[in-house]
């Protein structure tokens, strides 16, 4: 039985060869994000959307012009809970800013296509001051945005594009930063040898598999055993499945994940079985850090912060005003969540999925908005 | 079919040994696999705990054969499970003493969402496959908006006992899932209901011939609204199911409506009406469930275990149409 499903397999891998052309694991970038987790952010102390990592700035003063703005959003989606919080952060960041008349938002609901529309409609209303992008795909929305820059100052942020023609790309410090806070987390925490179970959302997306690559490589530097790689399709029965499973086959001493939205039900896949649970790695959604608090488990969480959601805003009104912003890229702190700092991100009130690194608990509307009570 | 030829077939079948559908030759090659791959399968935490997670598919299925035996398909029970989940979490807000009212209240909406599908398919005549396509986007939209695209509540421990908990404790087999119970019950009722009842006949012949059963005096639209109200009911107790097992998010449902047809075809059911069985039906939604944990067991990587469950499902109702074929001639 074993052979035969051998067989099937190798002549599966035949079928499709080169599947993966994209390079998701730079050991450049690597070491750039590394250092960049490390570093002392330059800007406002206590207020992360404002502060930034490199210092370089780029010149706006051709962009001055007069108020009230039309600041014009094309948002890739609205179609998971982190953009969910990010695209509230956004709206109540707006209402900070008397300077901005109207935010247009026109969601592309997580296809190409419609944004690459979106993004020429917005143009030929002629109405935008300004042009926020949050791209669906990388290199599908490179013409569209190289387009908007010739008409309009364009601000990206999130996913970026490759074009160096936006005013600023804003994003914190990013997959390869995220994988390592968790797996340097579990290293530390774990002896050599160990087994860890990795568990993913699915393959192919640029800052989920950057997040894998550097939490492999970091387990394979520390010698720790990597029992087993799973796509959850962020599933939590599927996750509470898998986990099962490798439950049944042997121990397991930590759970490192690529995003924290199924991390619930991995835990209560060892709550279940009447085991302790291990060493893990999160994500800064409410159910998970009150999880970790009731339990009082060893974890940590990092975060892919939400409140970059914020960032564009301010840096539409800074450059509109002919302000100076940290630019070609703005790249925000990353930083994760601690047994040291658990208590102040735990609010019972808001919803599962709530992403306490949101920087929004000062923000009107808060916490209603945010579907909070 | 004339009454000789029925007479005819009747000895035939008599005559030869009982035939025992070859969804259980399939099932239990794979459980074997699972055991080569994990011999602590054998243990009863591990054969429970693949019950257990079988159980919202099995009841689904069981509740799918209806509308396929009477000649429909019912697309609409995956949004059915999510808005369920949904609807529980936002209603309940950690609140364990709202617990009965909301699981009535989630089959009071089962049953309205069974009667629409129905009352569109048999009044409206609109084919039940866009009938329910056009339930499924409508009810996937509502839970949508209803949560606002992020689950916004907890369920309490009261409400995920059934999909969650286990009796403990027991002689010989140790722990038993309340899910399995549950399922146990279902499954009996509606076993009894297609197999044993004058009902499961009119289902049976609905889907058949649909004209036939109306000259013959079977009251049609009756009979095809009470189908997709039970696939409907399912949905909501598989939803509770789920809920309990994994708790709340927005996609819950997702792919079960596909799920719950193939374990189905599995088991051998026509597609167009006429033929299928709970029992088999639920074989099918085993076999599907350990095709799942075979693969995970297994370790292939992701792209190569769906070229293998593609295959594995194309073979096994392959194999299922040959012997029907081969079968009664």
């Amino acid at each position: 039985m074993k052979r035969l499903i051998a067989c099937a397999a190798a002549l599966a891998m035949l079928a499709a060869p080169g599947a993966w052309a994209q390079n998701f694991d730079d050991p450049e970038e690597f070491a750039k994000q590394r250092e960049q987790l490390a570093m002392t952010p330059m800007g406002p102390e206590g207020m992360p959307w404002e502060q930034y990592l490199e210092d370089t700035m780029a010149d706006t003063a051709q962009h001055a012009k007069e108020g009230p703005y039309t600041v014009c959003f094309s948002n890739a989606g609205v179609n998971n809970p982190w953009r969910v919080v990010g695209w509230n952060n956004m709206q109540a960041e707006v209402e900070l800013h008397p300077e901005i008349a109207e935010l247009v938002h026109v969601d592309a609901e997580g296809s190409d296509d419609k944004q690459i529309a979106d993004i020429s409609d917005l143009l030929a209303g002629g109405n935008c001051d300004i042009l926020i992008v949050s791209p669906n795909t990388t290199a599908a929305l490179t013409p569209a945005v190289e387009r908007a820059c010739e008409q309009l100052p364009v601000i990206v942020f999130d996913r970026g594009v490759n074009t160096d023609c936006p005013v600023t790309f804003i994003h914190p410090v990013g997959g390869y930063g995220f994988g390592i806070q968790g797996a340097e987390f579990v290293a530390e925490n774990v002896e050599a040898g160990a087994n860890v179970l990795m568990l993913r959302i699915l393959p192919g997306v640029d800052v989920l598999e950057t997040r894998y690559s550097a939490g492999r490589r970091i387990f394979e530097e520390a010698g720790i055993n990597i029992a087993g790689a799973e796509f959850t399709d962020g599933d939590n029965a599927k996750t509470k499945s898998i986990v099962e499973d490798y439950i049944a086959r042997g121990q397991i001493d930590a759970v490192w994940m690529d995003a924290g939205a199924t991390a619930v039900a991995a835990i209560e896949a060892f709550e279940d079985s009447g085991l302790e649970v291990p060493v893990f790695v999160g994500e800064d959604q409410q159910d998970f850090l009150q999880k970790w608090q009731e339990l009082g488990l060893t974890a940590i969480a990092p975060t892919y912060p939400t409140y970059q959601w914020r960032t564009p805003i301010i840096a539409a009104v800074r450059i509109l005003e002919g302000e100076e912003v940290p630019g070609p890229e703005w790249v925000l702190p990353q930083p994760a969540i601690t047994a040291d700092n658990l208590d102040q991100y735990i609010n019972e009130g808001m919803p599962p999925l709530h992403y306490a690194m949101c920087g929004c608990e000062e923000m009107p509307g808060y916490p209603e908005r945010w579907g909070g009570r | 079919m004339s009454s000789e030829t029925q007479d005819l077939n009747a000895v035939r079948a008599r005559r030869r040994l009982p035939r025992i559908n070859p969804i259980w030759f399939v099932l239990a090659a794979l459980i074997v696999a699972i055991i080569v791959y994990n011999p602590n399968f054998v243990q009863p935490v591990g054969y429970m705990n693949f019950l257990k997670r079988a159980a919202p598919l099995a009841i689904l299925a069981a509740g799918q054969i209806y509308v396929i035996v009477s000649g429909g398909f019912d697309l609409s029970v995956g949004s059915t499970i999510t808005l369920t989940v949904i609807g529980s979490s936002m209603l309940l807000n950690n609140n364990p003493d709202a617990t009965w009212w909301v699981i009535l209240l989630m089959y009071a909406m089962g049953l309205a969402i069974g009667l629409t599908n129905g009352l569109v398919v048999s009044i409206l005549k609109v084919p039940s496959l866009i009938a329910t396509l056009g339930m499924m986007i409508t009810l996937s939209g509502l839970a949508l908006m209803w949560s606002g695209g992020a689950p916004r509540g907890y369920l309490p421990e009261s409400f995920r006992y059934f999909g969650r908990a286990n009796i403990t404790d027991l002689p010989l087999i140790n722990i038993l899932p309340i899910s399995l119970i549950v399922l146990a019950v279902v499954v009996c009722l509606l076993w009894w209901l297609m197999h044993r009842t004058n009902y499961g006949r009119l289902v049976h012949a609905v889907g058949d011939n649909p004209r036939a059963a109306v000259l013959a005096g079977v009251p049609l639209m009756r009979v095809r609204v009470s189908a997709f109200v039970i696939s409907s009911l399912t949905a909501v107790t598989a939803g509770i199911l789920l809920g309990g097992f994994a708790g709340v998010s927005t996609d819950v449902g997702r792919g079960f409506e596909l799920q719950a047809i193939t374990a189905a075809v599995l088991g051998g059911a026509q597609l167009l009406g006429g033929r299928g069985s709970v029992s088999a039906t639920i074989a099918g939604a085993l076999t599907l469930t350990a095709i799942f944990t075979l693969l995970n067991f297994v370790g292939l990587p992701q792209p190569v275990r769906e070229v293998v469950q593609g295959l594995i499902l194309i073979s096994a109702v392959a194999y299922a149409m040959y012997r029907r074929r081969h079968a009664v001639h």
